[in-house]
């Protein structure tokens, strides 16, 4: 059976709850700003919005059914996506469909955390089973630990160089410099990149996300709707999502997107060769080169050259994570998920708070996360378009 | 290659005394079935009863065809290592204090990849070899060593956090007049400990074997009684601040039982010496010893109680014997809960008859010390925690775990 297309439905209102590096705030105020600015932006009471996808890592002991009554919401669709960088593309394509089917008309997919001092500590001492049994005991080192021996195997499988990751890195702080709430505010240079403190060979520290406080978010709903509402959106061209790929891969090269990369361009029409700017999942630059590779820009273990010989600023041939990406912005827990989405919202709608795509029409969002023992479990993606209509 | 380890230096009086912590120590039920295997240094991995497949992490449902009967399964503990990293920052304060650290994931031969400690002299491809040590939490970890180990592999100062190598350390031999005691004081010597200080009661009563002590080289001796309250706290007010490893091998064995030999004399005497004498030791020389477990490479780090195998099942031919044996036990077990906030790890080694004087009666197999000696210091070097030693102590396990009542009914041993 061939899978349905997402007409008639489409993705607008893009929010960013700025973020801090700390906060006193609790993950519901930053999920509660979030939507305020959501029916703000839209032009809707609290009530018109019948559904909530939420995901968050900090707001337990409350799931998005304690987030309810906090805010005073009585929603006839609600889901929470426990998939923290993957949950941006797994939420819209659920709203997605749940619109379509009549199940709500307007749904606020929600993607926000607070960062208290602890927070992040917290949160990786006991971040899974299995992660606890056996990874947390061996150094402590959360993700840093993980995406070292994923950038340390990929380096070596694929002769992937110290300075084609910092090339990415430098590029996307350069995208980010124009980003007003972007917590990274001074230029990096390949010298500051490959020269920075250590943290977990062959890591250094600008490798690394910051884990800070903050929100994204976004609306979906009918075109109707939307141009009733007199709301500039974009539309959903094909989604995908994949858990636990590849298990017999000894140690990860690939994640789910390559499993599902032509379905999914099948699904939207386009090829690559159409994608105006990418978003991708950016804890880690090793992450970034997968996605390249995955999502069919390079064939695997040529994105390091495929970076070599292209230019991933805002204004370069090949426009990559152009608010900078979590890596310049900030990683806001499972917000981190949503970030590249809200930014290729903005990018189509001419919303931009930095520095705009020139002439984008097509644009693909690729989100990663959940590193459950040695691999992230998680990938979802979608290929946005601007709106004709 | 492994950096060599620095010889032990004269303790800065100013500088900070690393305070004991520990690693992450919150593990599901299902892992602490690798902390049962690596107590006893075995390497077993869950493998599904239907179908076959390795399992690791530890799970309760086989991640192949979802069968729930995972027994563990002695395992081949070779592998290739895919990566590694050094870590230059931890969030958890063992670690910090620690750190660099080397960390790898090593393709095990039998499938699953592993996360675990790596010894200095590992490089990415290589072929390496995987064992289960207990860390400073008690609990079970993968540790990854070259499969052609080189010199100086046990100074890898990652391992010396896991093990409780006698290397450079200061030992305690709690009683010296005994061809036992010789033997430990000669093992550890030869294992190269720092300094050995030995114990000897009732100084009027000449000992062969402590003669021989006293003529080697790098051991000091001190009175020590462990029925005397003051005698050990006199010691520990000297020594439990130098002391590293505490080996306590007092025995004082009577044959006969509670119908047919109802002794009160030997009966409290044999409680005196084991379970007192136990309790004695730990309330005087454990605090400081506990305080002392980071106190660098040559940190306070274990606490070994050599008991008889009759701990753990009475042998009626030796039955208060066995129960003050079994009285020591299970203190040591208290013990071992106690030293844990300071990473001291307490070691049982459960001996089977030994070759002397008292046991002139039983029948062979009967152990002699120098075996006894030897498996201790393999078990500190490796990191073991409950060690059965001789053929008795090894098939009384074994039957324990499969039929205790059987043995109960009939020990014959």
């Amino acid at each position: 059976m061939s899978r349905m297309g997402y007409d008639g439905i489409v993705v607008c209102v893009p929010v960013t709850v700025p973020y801090s590096r700390y906060s006193l705030r609790s993950a519901h105020w930053f999920c509660g700003r979030a939507l305020a600015d959501l029916i703000a932006g839209a032009g809707v009471a609290k009530a018109d919005v019948d559904g909530f996808c939420i995901s968050s890592f900090t707001l337990a002991p409350d799931s998005a059914v304690g987030l309810t009554q906090h805010l005073g919401v009585s929603p006839r669709w609600l889901d929470h996506i426990p998939m923290g960088g993957a949950s941006g593309a797994v939420a819209l394509r659920r709203a997605a469909r749940a619109v379509q089917c009549g199940d709500a008309d307007i749904v606020a997919c929600i993607a926000g955390d607070t960062n208290h001092v602890d927070s992040f500590r917290n949160t990786i001492a006991s971040f899974s089973q299995f992660a606890n049994d056996a990874v947390y005991p061996y150094g402590s080192g959360g993700p840093n630990a993980s995406f070292a021996f994923l950038t340390d195997h990929y380096m070596r499988e694929f002769g992937a160089a110290r300075e084609d990751f910092g090339k990415l890195c430098v590029a996307q702080r350069d995208n980010a410099l124009s980003t007003p709430h972007a917590m990274m505010k001074r230029p990096l240079s390949l010298d500051d990149y490959l020269n920075a403190r250590p943290i977990a060979d062959p890591l250094r520290l600008f490798d690394c996300v910051m884990p800070c406080a903050g929100a994204e978010a976004f609306l979906v709903m009918s075109d109707d709707r939307a141009k009733s509402l007199g709301l500039p959106h974009a539309t959903i061209l094909s989604t995908i999502e994949r858990h636990n790929a590849y298990p017999e891969d000894p140690i990860q090269i690939r994640a789910g997107w390559a499993m599902d990369v032509d379905g999914f361009y099948d699904h939207a029409g386009v090829g690559p060769q159409d994608i105006d700017f990418v978003q991708a999942y950016d804890d880690y630059p090793v992450i970034c080169f997968m996605q390249i590779e995955d999502l069919g820009f390079c064939p695997k273990g040529e994105a390091a050259s495929f970076v070599r010989e292209h230019d991933l600023t805002t204004a370069g041939d090949f426009p990559f994570n152009t608010s900078g990406g979590q890596l310049s912005v900030g990683q806001a827990g499972a917000a981190g998920g949503s970030l590249g989405l809200v930014e290729s919202i903005r990018q189509l709608t001419d919303q931009c708070l930095g520095k705009a795509v020139d002439g984008a029409h097509v644009g693909l969002a690729s989100c990663f996360g959940m590193i459950n023992y040695d691999r992230g479990l998680c990938t979802s993606a979608a290929i946005l378009g601007r709106s004709t209509r | 290659m492994t950096t060599p380890l620095p010889p032990p230096r004269k303790k800065d009086p100013v500088a900070r005394t690393r305070a004991p912590t520990q690693p992450p120590g919150n593990r599901s039920r299902e892992a602490q079935g690798l902390t049962a295997i690596a107590a006893v240094g075995r390497f077993a991995l869950q493998c599904c009863a239907d179908c076959g497949q390795v399992q690791y992490p530890p799970r309760q449902i086989c991640g192949q065809c979802l069968g729930d009967d995972l027994p563990w399964r002695d395992m081949d503990p070779s592998g290739t290592l895919l990566a590694e990293t050094k870590l230059h920052h931890a969030n958890d304060l063992f670690f910090r204090d620690r750190v660099p650290w080397r960390l790898g994931v090593v393709g095990m031969d039998a499938g699953p990849s592993v996360v675990a400690h790596l010894a200095e002299d590992c490089r990415q491809g290589d072929r390496v070899n995987l064992s289960l040590n207990l860390d400073r939490s008690g609990h079970a970890v993968m540790n990854a060593r070259p499969e052609t180990p080189g010199p100086d592999q046990e100074d890898d100062m990652q391992l010396r956090e896991l093990s409780m190598d006698p290397k450079g350390r200061r030992v305690l031999i709690v009683n010296g007049k005994t061809a036992l005691g010789l033997a430990l004081a000669r093992s550890f010597k030869a294992a190269g400990a720092r300094e050995i200080f030995v114990g000897q009661a009732e100084p009027w009563k000449a000992a062969p074997a402590f003669e021989a002590i006293k003529s080697l080289d790098g051991v000091t001796t001190f009175p020590l009684d462990v029925t005397d309250t003051d005698s050990v706290g006199e010691l520990a007010s000297v020594l439990s601040g130098k002391v590293e490893i505490l080996v306590n091998n007092s025995y004082h064995l009577r044959p006969g039982g509670a119908v047919d030999r109802m002794d009160m004399n030997v009966s409290r005497e044999e409680m005196d010496i084991h379970y007192f004498g136990l309790l004695r030791l730990a309330g005087t020389f454990g605090a400081a010893m506990r305080g002392r477990g980071a106190d660098g490479a040559h940190g306070a780090c274990a606490w070994v109680n050599v008991l008889s195998a009759y701990a753990q099942v009475n042998n009626p031919a030796f039955g208060t014997y066995s129960a003050s044996q079994a009285a020591a036990r299970s203190l040591a077990q208290c013990l071992r809960a106690e030293m844990a906030p300071g990473g001291i790890r307490v070691v049982n080694a459960y001996v089977g008859p030994l070759d002397d004087e008292w046991h002139q009666m039983v029948p062979p197999p009967k152990l002699g010390p120098d075996t006894v000696a030897a498996r201790v210091i393999r078990a500190l070097q490796q990191g073991h925690e409950d060690l059965a030693i001789g053929a008795v102590a090894e098939e009384i396990a074994e039957r324990l775990a499969e039929n205790p009542k059987e043995i109960e009914r009939e020990i014959k041993l």
